[in-house]
């Protein structure tokens, strides 16, 4: 096996006695105390998770601006400087390379990409965008990434930083300090959450790592991230998406825009399947009997497979097991959910499953 | 890592208190830290019979699901109920309230390690 990764938070997360796992080739953190607790403290107070493996692409030059719109679904001109979007990224065929964040900056674009699809879409920007005068960089091993969540997250970060986050709104980012760091803050997350994630060197992130501790976060690790985006109905790559799924399917249509002047990769596809109808679609559902869904597991509806369930747990917050599937678009309300040779019933919900009250 | 010195332990992370022919089974404080947050214990039906070596449920936290394994054969006689309500207590007291089923035993089995030597198993896994 290739040695695994590190971050550079690495010794943090052995000094806290983590249990370390090997995620997309990163030896990473999946708890701390325990799921349920890191889960509970994102919810009620703030959490915070090293993301550091997470990807990050910048698109510099005089085609810069083209070579994103030609990549990523969301119209990217429709952002303003020092505003941030969730898009995915098409092959032609409509099926998805990766889910991402395209951060517009006065000079450039940042893409942050999930861990898992790095190399494999550093080579898909690149070689789609070679007659365009652009410079694709990999700075991933450039930025350490935190992401402090919860509703006292900004009440804890604004103790340590001069940015003036009550005027930073959703999807907003800003460069500041954190710590005495130079830090670019955005307000972005994948908890469901109001929070934080910080983009900073990796020098300087075990300190304000420390700092933020020291503030009242409660280190929190992957398996809380997974609940806490599952119950916020978020989608996670090589579950809800692949390439065999696009992101119509995948029901995160809000971060397609198929009017978009420039065209992008996959337009057209996804066009033709809004047209025709969906071959099929991401759901959301409660189980009704004992036992928890997981990925994989069928989808079945009067004896007959009609798609498969995605993603799965126990939510910590609702105290009932939940889930995504990809299912047949004529399925409705009420289907059964194979949990080991055994059929469950189940029945649908609207997504998501946990919405956090606004103030 | 807990490991009482008077109970009897299994590779695969279960310990059994031995008492006249009943063996109480359940997971040992290793496992269940392992495992992380315990959410569902799928226990057998009093009644049922096993054979040694055979899983007689499963027991499933929020990241994972494993199979249970009795180490002796024999008929289920009693079953954690409170399991059903509070699985928690795999967590809280894997050796104690958080026990799993006991089985009147009819076949011994191939044997089990004692606390030292499941000790020394569980860190050679870990290494």
């Amino acid at each position: 096996m290739a040695e695994l990764r590190r971050t550079p938070l690495y010794g943090e997360h052995k000094a806290l006695g983590a249990r370390l796992v090997d995620f997309a080739g990163w030896e990473m953190p999946v708890q701390y105390e325990g799921i349920k607790a890191e889960h509970n403290a994102v919810r009620n107070h703030a959490g915070l998770f090293d993301v550091s493996h997470m990807g990050e692409a910048v698109f510099r030059g005089p085609d810069a601006e083209e070579a994103v719109q030609r990549l990523v679904t969301r119209d990217v001109s429709r952002l303003e400087d020092g505003q941030a979007g969730y898009s995915a990224v098409c092959y032609e065929s409509g099926g998805t390379v990766d889910d991402v964040i395209v951060y517009r900056r006065p000079d450039d674009f940042l893409v942050v990409v999930n861990a898992s699809n790095r190399e494999k879409d550093l080579e898909h920007f690149r070689s789609n965008t070679q007659d365009l005068d652009v410079e694709v960089a990999d700075e991933s091993d450039d930025w350490a990434l935190l992401a402090l969540q919860g509703p006292e997250a900004a009440g804890l970060l604004q103790n340590l930083t001069g940015a003036n986050l009550p005027d930073l709104r959703p999807f907003r980012f800003v460069e500041g300090e954190v710590a005495g760091a130079t830090t670019l803050v955005s307000r972005t997350g994948y908890t469901g959450e109001d929070g934080f994630e910080l983009y900073l060197s990796p020098d300087d992130a075990p300190r304000v790592w420390r700092e933020l501790l020291e503030a009242g976060a409660t280190p929190a690790g992957l398996g809380a991230r997974d609940t806490l985006r599952l119950e916020a109905g978020m989608c996670l790559y090589g579950n809800e998406l692949d390439p065999e799924t696009t992101p119509l399917e995948a029901g995160i249509g809000f971060a397609v825009h198929l009017d978009k002047e420039r065209e992008f990769i996959g337009q057209e596809a996804l066009r033709r399947e809004k047209e025709e109808g969906l071959r099929k679609k991401l759901v959301g559902f409660e189980v009704e009997g004992r036992g928890i869904a997981r990925h994989d597991y069928p989808v079945r509806v009067e004896g007959e497979t009609v798609g498969h369930v995605t993603s799965g747990t126990l939510s910590p917050t609702l105290g009932q097991a939940i889930g995504l599937a990809l299912v047949s678009p004529g399925v409705e309300d009420r289907f059964e959910v194979v949990i080991r040779e055994r059929p469950v019933e189940a029945h649908t919900v609207q997504l998501p499953f946990y919405k956090r009250e606004k103030k | 890592m807990h490991v009482p010195e008077e109970l009897q332990y299994t590779r695969s992370h279960e310990w059994v208190r031995t008492e006249d022919d009943t063996a109480t089974i359940g997971i040992t404080d290793h496992a269940q830290d392992e495992l992380g947050d315990v959410v569902f214990v799928e226990l057998p039906e009093v009644g049922a019979t096993f054979d040694a070596g055979d899983s007689f449920g499963t027991i499933e936290s929020v990241k994972a699901v494993s199979d249970l394994y009795t180490p002796v054969g024999g008929e289920v006689v009693e079953v954690n109920e409170a399991l059903n309500d509070s699985p928690e207590k795999v967590n809280e007291d894997p050796y104690g309230d958080g026990w799993i089923i006991k089985l009147r035993v009819s076949d011994e089995g191939p044997g089990f390690l004692s606390a030292s030597d499941y000790e020394q198993f569980v860190e050679e896994e870990e290494s």
